[in-house]
C-alpha cells in the first residue's frame, strides 16, 4: 500500500512538469508583446526591448520555462503585469471561495444524485425511474451558466431570498452558486450510479445473496450497494476537476471572487502571469485530488489492496492480480 | 477475408439503421437536426442578416414577442427571432465543426501513431496523456489565452480537447489491424500501406467514434457557448446564441425572454443530438441497452 | 425414503423481452424423494439452470415469467408463496451451489462473514460467538483452514472458491441441494474432490441433490435418478439403471449423448455426435422438439405433442416407444 502511493507521488511532479510544460507554451504562443501590455502600446521600441530583456522573455521559451518552474518550486509564480503583487498570493485570496462553491457543489450532488441513482436502478422503468432519467436528461442538456441565469432571474431577482451577485451574505450569498454548480452533476451521478447499479445487481453474487434467504434490502444494501459504489470513487475524482472549472462560468455569473473569475479577468487584460499561474494551480490541485481519488479506491477495494500489500511484502509474487477469470 | 470482414461491417450499419428507425425517440431527435440543420442553410432566406440581426433600431429597443417580432427584440432593438436564425451556424460550428475537426486529427495522428509505433508511438501517447489530465475547459481557457478570443480561437481550443480521446481510440483499432494477414497480402501488392491501415481502420471504429462524437457535438456545443457567454468567443455583433444571453443578462430582470429563449434553443439542440446519440449507442451496441 | 419432497409438475416458463419471447420450459415434471441424488443433464440452452432457478424463484425479474405449472415443496405450491416465505426458505430449506466460483462470492467481504451470513440469517437467535464457531466447524467440513475467514474471495483458488460457496449452501443443513454444474469451471482432480464432499455431506445428513451437468461420467458415479432435457422439456428420464442400460430403448437423443462421449470399453472408431444444432428457442420446431435432427424421424414427429410413454420408473417421450411400452400420458 505504502509502496503504491509513494509511486504515485513521485509520479505526481512529472506528471505536473509535463502538464505545465504544455500550458506555458499554449499560453505563450500569443501574438501580443507582453512589453506592449504592460507599457501600453505607444511605448518606444527601445523601452519595450529593455523590458523584454528585464523579464528574460528575449530567451528561447524553453529557458523561460525552465526559469518558471524554477521560481514555482520556490513558491513564486511571477507578479501580475497590473496589479503587481505577487500571483501567488492573489490565487490564495481567492481560494477559500472556489473551495466553498467546488465542495459545496460535489457534496450537494452526491447527496441528491447517489440515492436516486440507487433507487432507479433498483425499479429499473418504474415511473420513478422514467421520471427522474428524463429529468436528468434535461439537466445534462443544461448549459451551466443559462441554468445559474434561471436560478438568479427567479430566486434573487423575483422571489427575492438570495442575493444576486457577490459574497456579502455569507452563506445565503453561496447557496444559488453552490445550486448552479451541483445541477450537472447531479444529473451526472444519477446516471453513473445507476448504471453502475445495474451492472452489479446482475453480478452472480448478487444472486447468491439472494440465495441464502436475505432480504431484497439486505441484498441492495449490504451486497449490491458498496461493489456499485467503488467505481464512484474514481469518478468523484473527474466530478470534483469538472466542478472546478465550471467555477470559472458560476464565479462569472454570480460576481464571485473565485480563482475562476481571476483567470477571465485574467485573460481578457492578458495578464499572462496570472492567467499562467490560476491554470497551472487548477491542474495541480486535480492532480492531486486525482492521486487522492486512487488511494482511497484502492484503499476500499480489497483485491487491489491486498494486490499491493503483497507486492510490498518482499516482490516475490509476480504481477498483482487485479481480477480473477 | 477482407471482403468478408467489410460485409459484415456495412450489414452491421445497415442493422444498426434499421433499429434507430424503429426508435421514435431517435426519429423525433434526428427530425429535429435535420430541421435544425435546415435552418442553418436557409438562414438568409428566412431573416436577412444585415436589416434584422445586426442592425440596431433603438426605436424597437426591448420588446416582447409580437407578430413583428415572434420572439422580441433585444436592448439594441434587434429582432432575436433572426439573432436565434444565424445562430445556428455558429450552434454547428461549435458542436459539429470543432468534433469533426477533431475526429480528423485524432484519427490522423492514431493511426499514425498505431502504424509506426515504437518511439514515435510512444511520444505521441505520453503526449495525449498529458493533454487529458488538463480538464478541457481549462484547456481551451489556456489557448484562447495564447490566440485571442474569438470564432476561429475558440474552434480550435473545443477541437484540441477532443483529440486525445480519439488518438487513443483510433490507435487501439488500428493497432489490432496493423498486424493482420492481409495487410502483409495488401503489402506485398505494393499497395500504399496507411491508405490501407486507414480502410481497414475506419470501419472497425465507426461505432465507437459515431457514439463518442455524439457525445462530444453536445458538449462542445454547450462549451463554445459557454466560452462567448463569459467573453471569450464572438465578437459584437455575430448573432452567437451564448453571447446573446450575455447581453441579456443586464436586462432579464424586466424582460426575461432575452435569456429565456436563446438557453432553450441551446437545450432543445443539446437534447436532440443526446437522445440521438443514446439511441445510436443502443442501436450499434444494444448489449449495452438499458445502461447509462 | 420414498416421500416426494420436491415435485415439479407441468412448468412452462418463458423469458420475454420487447423484441422476443424465449421458450425456456415447455411442460416439464418431475420429483425429487429425500435424500435422492437426481441429474438433470442436457446441452447448454436446454432449460437446466432455468429449472434450477425457478425452483428458488430467482429468475430475472423483469423477463422470466412462469406461465404454467407448480413447483410443490412437501406439497406447498412454492410459486404461490409470500417473498417473506420464499426468504424462509432460500438457504435453509433449498439452497444452491452456483455455476461459476469465481463470480459467485461478493468480492468486497471476507468468506467468514459471507458464510456467517446465511447461519445468522436463519439462526436468529444465536449470538456473534456462535455463528462464527459454526462457520470454523464449516470451513473445517469443506476443508478450509479456519483461520482463512478472515481473507476475500480473490485470495482463493478456485476450488477453494467453490468450497466457499458449498460452504455457504451447506451451513443451514438444506433438505434440498440444487448444484448447477458445480465442477465446470474446475480443474479435473479438483472436480473429484469437490463431488465426493457433496457426496459425504449427503450421506451424512441425508439431503437431496439436484444435480446439474452436461457430464454423463459424473452421473454415472453420483446419482440415483436422471432427467434428460431436450429444448425445454425432459425427453427421458428413470433412474440410473434405466437410463445407463444400452440394451433398452431410448430416445434416440438420449442415444445420441452417449455416442458422444469416448468410451473405453466399447472399441469404436470415432465418435457419432449427434448432427445439427438445438433449435432456436424463440422459435421452436412443432411436434416434436428433436425431429430436426432425429436419425429416425417420422411423420407424425412433426406434428402435435408427443405422448410420453412410461415403463416402471423409465420414461420416454418419443412415438419410437410406441408397442414397447404402455402410454402413459402427455
Amino acid at each position: 500500500m505504502g509502496k503504491y502511493i509513494l509511486k504515485r507521488i513521485i509520479l505526481i511532479p512529472l506528471m505536473l512538469l509535463c502538464s505545465t510544460f504544455v500550458i506555458f507554451c499554449l499560453v505563450n504562443i500569443s501574438p501580443t508583446d507582453p512589453a506592449l501590455i504592460i507599457l501600453g502600446s505607444d511605448a518606444t521600441p527601445e523601452a519595450a526591448a529593455q523590458l523584454r530583456s528585464e523579464m528574460g522573455l528575449d530567451k528561447p521559451l524553453l529557458v523561460q520555462y525552465a526559469n518558471y518552474i524554477v521560481d514555482a518550486v520556490h513558491g513564486d509564480l511571477g507578479t501580475s503585469y497590473f496589479t503587481k503583487n505577487a500571483v501567488v498570493d492573489e490565487i490564495m485570496a481567492r481560494v477559500p471561495t472556489t473551495l466553498k462553491l467546488t465542495f459545496g457543489g460535489i457534496i450537494f450532488a452526491m447527496i441528491i444524485g447517489i440515492p436516486l441513482g440507487i433507487i432507479c436502478a433498483v425499479r429499473q422503468y418504474s415511473w420513478v425511474d422514467n421520471i427522474v432519467t428524463t429529468v436528468a436528461m434535461f439537466l445534462a442538456a443544461m448549459p451551466t451558466f443559462w441554468l445559474a441565469l434561471l436560478l438568479m432571474l427567479y430566486f434573487a431577482m423575483y422571489l427575492g431570498w438570495f442575493p444576486v451577485m457577490g459574497t456579502d451574505d455569507g452563506v445565503k450569498s453561496f447557496v444559488l452558486p453552490i445550486l448552479t454548480a451541483a445541477f450537472p452533476y447531479i444529473g451526472h451521478y444519477l446516471r453513473y450510479t445507476r448504471s453502475s447499479m445495474l451492472d452489479t445487481i446482475r453480478q452472480d453474487y448478487v444472486t447468491t445473496a439472494r440465495a441464502k434467504g436475505n432480504t431484497e434490502r439486505t441484498v441492495i444494501l449490504g451486497h449490491a450497494l458498496r461493489n456499485a459504489l467503488l467505481p464512484l470513487v474514481t469518478i468523484t475524482g473527474l466530478y470534483i476537476a469538472g466542478l472546478m472549472s465550471n467555477a470559472v462560468v458560476v464565479e462569472n455569473v454570480f460576481a464571485l471572487p473565485g480563482i475562476g473569475l481571476l483567470v477571465l479577468e485574467s485573460i481578457k487584460k492578458k495578464d499572462i502571469p496570472m492567467v499562467l499561474g490560476c491554470i497551472i494551480f487548477l491542474a495541480t490541485v486535480f492532480l492531486i485530488i486525482t492521486l487522492v481519488m486512487d488511494v482511497l479506491y484502492a484503499y476500499l477495494d480489497p483485491r487491489i489492496k491486498a494486490a499491493y500489500m503483497k507486492a510490498k511484502k518482499a516482490g516475490k509474487k509476480k504481477a498483482p492480480q487485479e481480477k480473477e477469470a | 477475408m477482407a471482403r468478408v470482414k467489410k460485409a459484415k461491417k456495412n450489414s452491421m450499419m445497415r442493422e444498426a439503421w434499421r433499429r434507430l428507425k424503429k426508435n421514435p425517440r431517435a426519429m423525433v431527435a434526428l427530425c429535429f437536426l435535420v430541421f435544425f440543420f435546415l435552418v442553418a442553410a436557409f438562414a438568409d432566406v428566412i431573416a436577412d442578416y444585415q436589416m434584422e440581426a445586426v442592425k440596431q433600431v433603438p426605436l424597437d429597443r426591448l420588446q416582447g414577442p409580437s407578430a413583428e417580432h415572434w420572439f422580441g427584440t433585444d436592448n439594441y432593438g434587434r429582432d432575436i427571432f433572426a439573432r436565434i436564425v444565424h445562430g445556428t451556424r455558429i450552434a454547428i460550428l461549435y458542436g459539429f465543426g470543432a468534433t469533426l475537426i477533431g475526429i480528423v486529427i485524432g484519427s490522423l495522428v492514431g493511426t499514425a501513431s498505431a502504424y509506426f509505433g515504437g518511439r514515435v508511438d510512444d511520444v505521441i501517447m505520453r503526449i495525449v496523456d498529458v493533454m487529458s489530465t488538463i480538464p478541457t475547459l481549462l484547456l481551451a481557457l489556456a489557448i484562447v489565452a495564447g490566440l485571442g478570443s474569438g470564432l476561429p480561437q475558440v474552434v480550435i481550443a473545443l477541437a484540441v480537447g477532443q483529440i486525445p480521446n480519439f488518438v487513443r481510440v483510433v490507435r487501439s483499432a488500428a493497432l489490432s489491424v496493423v498486424n493482420m494477414e492481409y495487410l502483409e497480402a495488401g503489402k506485398a501488392l505494393g499497395a500504399n500501406h496507411l491508405w490501407l491501415i486507414s480502410k481497414y481502420v475506419i470501419p472497425n471504429v465507426i461505432s465507437i467514434i459515431l457514439i463518442q462524437g455524439a457525445m462530444n457535438v453536445s458538449f462542445n456545443l454547450l462549451m463554445g457557448a459557454t466560452l462567448s457567454f463569459v467573453g471569450l468567443g464572438v465578437q459584437v455583433p455575430t448573432p452567437e446564441w451564448g453571447y446573446m444571453l450575455k447581453e441579456g443578462l443586464s436586462f432579464m430582470e424586466g424582460y426575461p425572454h432575452l435569456v429565456v429563449i436563446p438557453g432553450i434553443c441551446l437545450m432543445l439542440v443539446a437534447l436532440a443530438i443526446n437522445t440521438f446519440g443514446d439511441c445510436l449507442r443502443d442501436a450499434l451496441d444494444p448489449r449495452l441497452k438499458g445502461k447509462a | 425414503m420414498n416421500e416426494k419432497l420436491l415435485e415439479i409438475k407441468d412448468l412452462h416458463i418463458q423469458y420475454v423481452t420487447d423484441e422476443e419471447v424465449v421458450y425456456a420450459l415447455n411442460g416439464i415434471n418431475f420429483s425429487i424423494r429425500r435424500g435422492e441424488a437426481m441429474a438433470l443433464v442436457g446441452e447448454t440452452g436446454a432449460g437446466k439452470t432455468t429449472t434450477a432457478m425457478s425452483i428458488l424463484r430467482l429468475l430475472p425479474k423483469y423477463t422470466g415469467k412462469v406461465k404454467q405449472g407448480e413447483i410443490l415443496l412437501e406439497g406447498t405450491d412454492l410459486l404461490k408463496a409470500t417473498d417473506k416465505e420464499m426468504q424462509d426458505i432460500r438457504g435453509r430449506r433449498i439452497s444452491m451451489i452456483f455455476q461459476d466460483p469465481m463470480t459467485s462470492l461478493n468480492p468486497v467481504i471476507p468468506i467468514g462473514k459471507q458464510i456467517g451470513e446465511v447461519i445468522a440469517l436463519h439462526h436468529k437467535k444465536m449470538g456473534k460467538a456462535e455463528v462464527e464457531n459454526k462457520v470454523e466447524e464449516i470451513l473445517n467440513l469443506v476443508g478450509i483452514p479456519a483461520h482463512r475467514k478472515v481473507e476475500y474471495p480473490h485470495q482463493f483458488s478456485g476450488g477453494m472458491k467453490q468450497r466457499v460457496i458449498i460452504a455457504i449452501a451447506i451451513a443451514c443443513n438444506p433438505e434440498l441441494l440444487i448444484a448447477d454444474e458445480p465442477t465446470t469451471a474446475l480443474d479435473v482432480t479438483i472436480q473429484a474432490q469437490v463431488l465426493k464432499m457433496i457426496n459425504n455431506l449427503r450421506k451424512e445428513f441425508n439431503t437431496a441433490v439436484l444435480l446439474i451437468t452436461h457430464d454423463l461420467g459424473i452421473v454415472a458415479n453420483f446419482c440415483d435418478s436422471v432427467a434428460i432435457m431436450y429444448a425445454g422439456e425432459i425427453i427421458e428420464q428413470g433412474t440410473l439403471e434405466d437410463i445407463f442400460d444400452h440394451s433398452r430403448g431410448h430416445h434416440p437423443y438420449t442415444v445420441g449423448l452417449f455416442g458422444s462421449i469416448p468410451s473405453i470399453s466399447d472399441h469404436k472408431d470415432r465418435l457419432s455426435p449427434i448432427p445439427g444444432l438445438m433449435p432456436d428457442p424463440t422459435d421452436l420446431p412443432k411436434g416434436c422438439k428433436f425431429h430436426t435432427r432425429c436419425p429416425h424421424c417420422m411423420e407424425k414427429c412433426k406434428e402435435g405433442e408427443v405422448p410420453t410413454f412410461v415403463q416402471g420408473t423409465h420414461q420416454i417421450k418419443c412415438h419410437l416407444m410406441q408397442g414397447q411400452a404402455t402410454d402413459g400420458g402427455v
